[in-house]
């Protein structure tokens, strides 16, 4: 079979709603796709783990420590489970965490911003997961079979996190007057970067049309963008807090909300490496990985004495 | 209880204090054990360390409630928490000590573990209902805390010329706070005495045989035990490192004590 007419068989798989899975022939461009996108989603998820954990430590409450700590152990979890679905695509894990670390590979925007009050904590909870629960339903009918279960599994975890930011927030945004202040400047400075989670504008975006047709996804990041807001602007509404946008409104016309410009050079800004946190991010990763080798290095010393006693023994 | 407390005399108060003391060593190490989420040496132990971290915040929170419900002045387990000072908190010194790198985070945790479950071996037998069951419940995490630390101590111990002098450093630095764990006080006589608390004394030579097992199964060597031991931290006497641990865990709970946050 020539390429064009394998590109066309594999096109006609997923035409017809097959899941791809891992000992399936794809195209390269296929797998490529799919490493650099899981893995991005799985630095996100470990990255992510470092504005939340800022707060374990000063958390207001043992209940509220004990679920923030929970939450960045899912979050861990989360990266582990997507590593391993990476994995079946021929890379290694240390490969892909190099790459981010070391190399050109991405995460999500948004963490490179900073949590400055337990407010922000609860916003993460309610906008960032809740973007992040948007952008996977979808993906849990990816056409790739280990991408699609493992979403399936974490949107379940990433649900009950927005919750919980979400009723905290409710919580501080009817509390004391500080605690309104930091819920509201929690969703304030959060807004814009959490819109920014989808993407560019799909005039923007390089890869959106390619992933749509090969059922990676199956909306836009505008798409995307704007089930989010639709669904946000009630809830923001239910428990008193403003969104920081004064061209929001309701369009009768479409049923969805208008909203104003996303302030996309700060993103690009970011996504070059120049966001507040950019640097902090990658150098406490760094930091992590490298105390830690040798850790990782005397474990394998470790199995390895053990096996070779144990072909001693045998 | 700083030097001004009056010491506990009936059996209730005996109690309230032997709770808080047990919780106050669970919350320190939790507290410590939780900084590394986020920054362990791979996943899965940002995982594990995050997994022991939340148990021994929750077996805290347990002790605290129980003491609080014992105490009957309406406190909760927040207010134990979060509202006395270090000269106020009965933890051991070794558990208040910085995390240091990997070597030392396991190496306490493995000591520190081993304590715990004989302790708490006895604790399930207590003379009350309430606290023996709490027990029993915890020391069935506590054996898997003590399993993943004894691994990582064979790990270390035989792994690599580095990981072998990380982890005997980590013993030897740790050793001079290992005798207050078995300091047998006023408060430990009348728990006793209650029938809800354990002869420390008759613990060590368990946990001294247990952990030299472990320690020499690593290729390690047991530190000696005639050298000086710390001790105080039962009565509110600690190393500096705890009022700065209290001073982040409190500043927001203490900023704004009319808020709510639960």
């Amino acid at each position: 079979m020539d390429e064009q007419k394998q590109l066309d068989a594999f096109q006609k798989r997923i035409d017809n709603g097959e899941t791809i899975e891992p000992k399936d022939r794809m195209p390269d461009r296929y797998r490529k796709q799919l490493i650099r996108m899981m893995s991005q989603h799985a630095h996100s998820e470990i990255v992510g783990m470092l504005p939340e954990g800022n707060w374990i430590q000063r958390a207001p409450s043992l209940k509220r420590k004990k679920v923030l700590l929970a939450k960045v152990q899912d979050e861990a979890g989360h990266g582990l489970y997507i590593y391993s679905a990476v994995e079946t695509l021929g890379v290694t894990r240390r490969e892909v965490v190099e790459d981010y670390m070391y190399g050109n590979a991405k995460y999500s925007s948004i963490f490179n911003y900073p949590t400055l009050t337990y407010a922000d904590i609860c916003v993460i909870g309610w906008l960032v997961d809740g973007a992040a629960i948007v952008n996977q339903t979808m993906l849990a009918r990816s056409s790739y079979g280990p991408y699609a279960r493992s979403m399936v599994r974490i949107c379940k975890e990433e649900s009950f996190h927005k919750k919980q930011g979400y009723e905290m927030l409710a919580k501080m945004a009817s509390g004391t007057p500080e605690q309104k202040k930091m819920a509201q400047d929690a969703v304030n400075r959060w807004w814009w970067p959490t819109l920014m989670m989808f993407g560019p504008p799909d005039d923007q975006s390089p890869n959106s049309q390619e992933l749509i047709r090969w059922g990676v996804k199956s909306k836009t990041n505008d798409e995307l963008r704007q089930s989010f807001v639709d669904m946000t602007v009630m809830e923001a509404k239910a428990i008193g807090i403003e969104i920081p946008d004064p061209d929001l409104k309701y369009n009768h016309e479409t049923g969805h909300w208008d909203f104003g410009e996303v302030p996309w050079d700060e993103f690009w800004e970011v996504i070059k490496g120049n966001g507040p946190m950019n640097r902090e991010r990658i150098r406490a990763r760094r930091k992590a990985y490298e105390e830690g080798a040798w850790v990782r290095e005397a474990a394998s010393e470790y199995a390895r004495k053990k096996r070779l006693e144990e072909e001693k023994a045998s | 209880m700083s030097t001004l407390d009056q010491k506990p005399t009936t059996r209730d108060e005996v109690l309230f204090e032997y709770l808080v003391r047990l919780a106050d060593d669970r919350l320190i190490l939790g507290q410590r054990l939780s900084e590394w989420c986020g920054h362990g040496p791979e996943l899965e132990e940002d995982l594990a360390l995050a997994n022991i971290a939340l148990d021994m915040i929750g077996h805290a929170g347990a002790l605290y409630t129980y003491a609080a419900e014992i105490e009957g002045q309406g406190r909760d387990e927040d207010d134990l928490a979060y509202f006395r000072d270090d000269i106020d908190f009965k933890n051991l010194q070794m558990l208040e000590q910085p995390i240091g790198d990997f070597g030392y985070t396991i190496a306490r945790q493995f000591l520190f573990s081993v304590y715990s479950y004989l302790l708490y071996s006895e604790l399930k037998k207590a003379e009350d209902e309430q606290f023996s069951g709490m027990a029993d419940k915890h020391l069935k995490e506590i054996r898997y805390h003590l399993r993943h630390s004894r691994e990582w101590v064979l790990r270390l111990g035989d792994g690599t010329e580095e990981s072998h002098r990380r982890i005997q450093d980590a013993f030897d630095d740790l050793w001079m706070y290992t005798g207050e764990m078995f300091d047998m006080d006023e408060v430990d006589r009348m728990a006793v005495e209650h029938g809800f608390g354990a002869d420390l004394k008759q613990l060590r030579e368990e946990w001294k045989k247990n952990v030299s097992e472990v320690i020499e199964e690593a290729t390690l060597k047991v530190p000696r035990d005639d050298q000086y031991m710390a001790s105080g931290g039962r009565t509110g006497f600690h190393t500096e490192h705890l009022g700065h641990m209290l001073a982040q865990m409190q500043f927001l709970r203490r900023s704004y004590p009319d808020a709510e946050w639960t």
